[in-house]
């Protein structure tokens, strides 16, 4: 298998409103497995992802595939094969279960993977006609993450996919997102560092809009020292319950990130 | 009674040419954010390609029979193509500068009426209609004309037709999607644009429809029809929203909205005129919108569609 990641992001630089968010953030996804993007309250993850998926007006270089996409239009670079399940969820509301995903569905080999999707979630199947804005939190999360599987996707970016959810459906994503990541690669935004323990080969940590660690997630999450300093956990990493090994803990970063969406959706 | 029935059938033809122009402007501002002050010179744009037609200038078309179908077909197909025109020319390039777009519709909504001035003249010209759509039929004692009925009629395949396209089509379900959450439509890999340009075209056609039948509402045409008939449509489209808030799905609910609150409008307009001074039901229509959005401001700050 190529080395050569599957995402490179070199420099990317956000300025919204005359505000400086990334300065230069520099990441590469690899071509398989989970890259966790972290960092504290505020750092850029959003924005990054936002940036690197042209949501957001950005400079910079973001390859994918071997290809220089940061001049393409949002819908071009996601038909080049990228699902995303943005940090709010991006459902809508007023559309059914099945409106949602059907929406999804890019035409190319092999058709929209119903099957699999319905397989992972048989809740959404039983939900099919309710409308989307009624579903829980979890259910809506879901139907997210259906959508970036349902294409035969070459990257997964999920953006904080288990925020705000009970830890009984944390588990559920979690479980989804490790299937996934054996066929697809994923680039996980994520608090939750049991979460990041559990699935993350590589990680990116950011700090104030820039690139700040890159490294494999099992050093950093090993290293209290750099785990504090870079990511704001005033305790040990893996002091996480293993009674249940996916709850949120109680530190800075396991907080909910209103600042970093916040910022995101200036 | 007679008086009423009148007064009724008026207004919900004048309701139905409301609708018309209101179903495009609604769609346009859901999807797009754009408030569009062109939507007027579309009708007339529709109106004149239609009496240009209508008038034997195109070869089938006429004042009677097929020959009229035939024209107001072209009135509605040239209106089409003003719309997509505008859209590819005017709105897209400016999709970053909200200001800019709207001072560039209003620039086009002032210069369409002048330019149709310049060509044909200021004043009313005679609109030719089949002699079968001039008369009238007895309905409870009143005599209503039945160009009215052609006018409703129209209304409904148009509303009907809407729904069916927002509700089994993948185009329609983009344009639903687009108005709750653009950037996200985007994300799934759909070129939103396209469904802008769509949804220009359509509003375009419903629009051109009006000036085309709105010719044989009031009997003629003149060149500042269009803007006097949006100042309505836009009130239609704020009380619509104020009815659409919380139906079924924002954009079939916007138009849903749109055709109860044009009938509302229509309906209230020709009573006031008639039964008050000549001239208070525009007045009446205006109070009607403050009232609504006073009771319910969400209605225009949260979503119009």
């Amino acid at each position: 298998m190529s080395t050569e990641p599957l995402l490179a992001v070199r420099g990317l630089a956000v300025v919204i409103g005359g505000r400086h968010i990334l300065h230069g953030v520099d990441l590469d996804v690899a071509p398989s497995g989970v890259t966790a993007l972290l960092g504290r309250n505020g750092a850029g993850k959003t924005t990054t992802v936002r940036g690197v998926l042209g949501l957001v007006p950005r400079t910079g270089s973001v390859r994918f595939l071997g290809e220089e996409t940061v001049r393409l239009a949002t819908h071009a670079l996601v038909r080049r094969g990228v699902g995303y399940a943005p940090e709010d969820r991006g459902i809508f509301a007023a559309l059914t279960v099945a409106e949602n995903l059907r929406l999804a569905e890019r035409p190319g080999a092999g058709g929209p993977a119903y099957g699999l999707v319905h397989e992972l979630f048989p809740e959404l199947k039983a939900r099919a006609k309710q409308l989307a804005g009624t579903l829980s939190g979890g259910q809506q999360q879901m139907v997210a993450i259906g959508r970036t599987l349902l294409n035969g996707n070459r990257l997964i970016i999920a953006d904080e996919p288990t925020k705000g959810l009970a830890p009984k459906v944390v588990t559920e994503v979690a479980r989804v997102l490790e299937r996934a990541a054996q066929a697809v690669p994923v680039l996980l935004v994520e608090q939750n560092l049991a979460m990041v323990r559990r699935l993350a080969e590589h990680c990116v940590v950011l700090a104030d809009g820039r690139t700040a660690h890159r490294g494999p997630a099992a050093d950093l999450l090993a290293d209290p020292e750099a785990t504090r300093r870079l990511l704001g956990v005033g305790r040990r990493a893996d002091a996480v319950s293993e009674e249940n090994p996916m709850a949120p803990q109680d530190t800075g970063t396991a907080a909910t990130s209103a600042a970093d969406s916040g910022k995101a959706g200036a | 009674m007679s008086t009423t029935v009148l007064l009724a059938v008026t207004g919900l033809g004048l309701g139905a040419l409301y609708f018309l122009v209101a179903a495009g402007l609604s769609l346009i501002f859901g999807l797009m954010d754009v408030l569009n002050f062109a939507h007027g010179a579309l009708l007339s744009v529709g109106a004149y390609a239609t009496w240009w037609a209508a008038g034997g200038h195109l070869p089938g078309a006429g004042s009677g029979g097929f020959g009229f179908v035939l024209a107001v077909c072209f009135g509605t197909a040239v209106g089409t193509v003003a719309a997509v025109v505008l859209e590819l020319a005017l709105i897209r390039p400016l999709y970053d500068r909200p200001r800019e777009q709207v001072l560039a519709t209003v620039g086009v909504g002032l210069a369409v009426p002048a330019l149709l001035s310049a060509i044909w003249g200021p004043d009313a010209r005679p609109f030719p209609g089949p002699a079968a759509l001039s008369g009238t039929f007895g309905l409870l004692g009143a005599r209503i004309p039945v160009n009215r009925l052609v006018l409703i009629g129209a209304a409904a395949v148009v509303l009907v037709a809407l729904r069916l396209f927002l509700g089994g089509t993948r185009h329609g379900l983009v344009v639903r999607a687009g108005v709750e959450d653009r950037a996200m439509v985007t994300a799934l890999g759909i070129d939103v644009r396209r469904a802008f340009t769509l949804v220009f075209a359509i509003g375009g056609a419903a629009a051109a429809l009006g000036g085309a039948l709105g010719g044989l509402y009031y009997g003629s045409v003149d060149p500042g029809q269009g803007t006097s008939l949006l100042i309505f449509a836009f009130v239609v489209v704020v009380i619509g929203g104020t009815f659409g808030a919380g139906g079924s799905g924002a954009a079939t609910g916007s138009v849903a909205g749109a055709a109860l609150a044009a009938v509302v409008v229509g309906l209230v307009q020709q009573f006031a005129n008639y039964y008050t001074a000549s001239g208070l039901g525009d007045l009446a229509v205006v109070v009607l919108l403050a009232v609504l959005l006073l009771l319910k401001p969400g209605g225009v700050t949260g979503r119009l569609a």
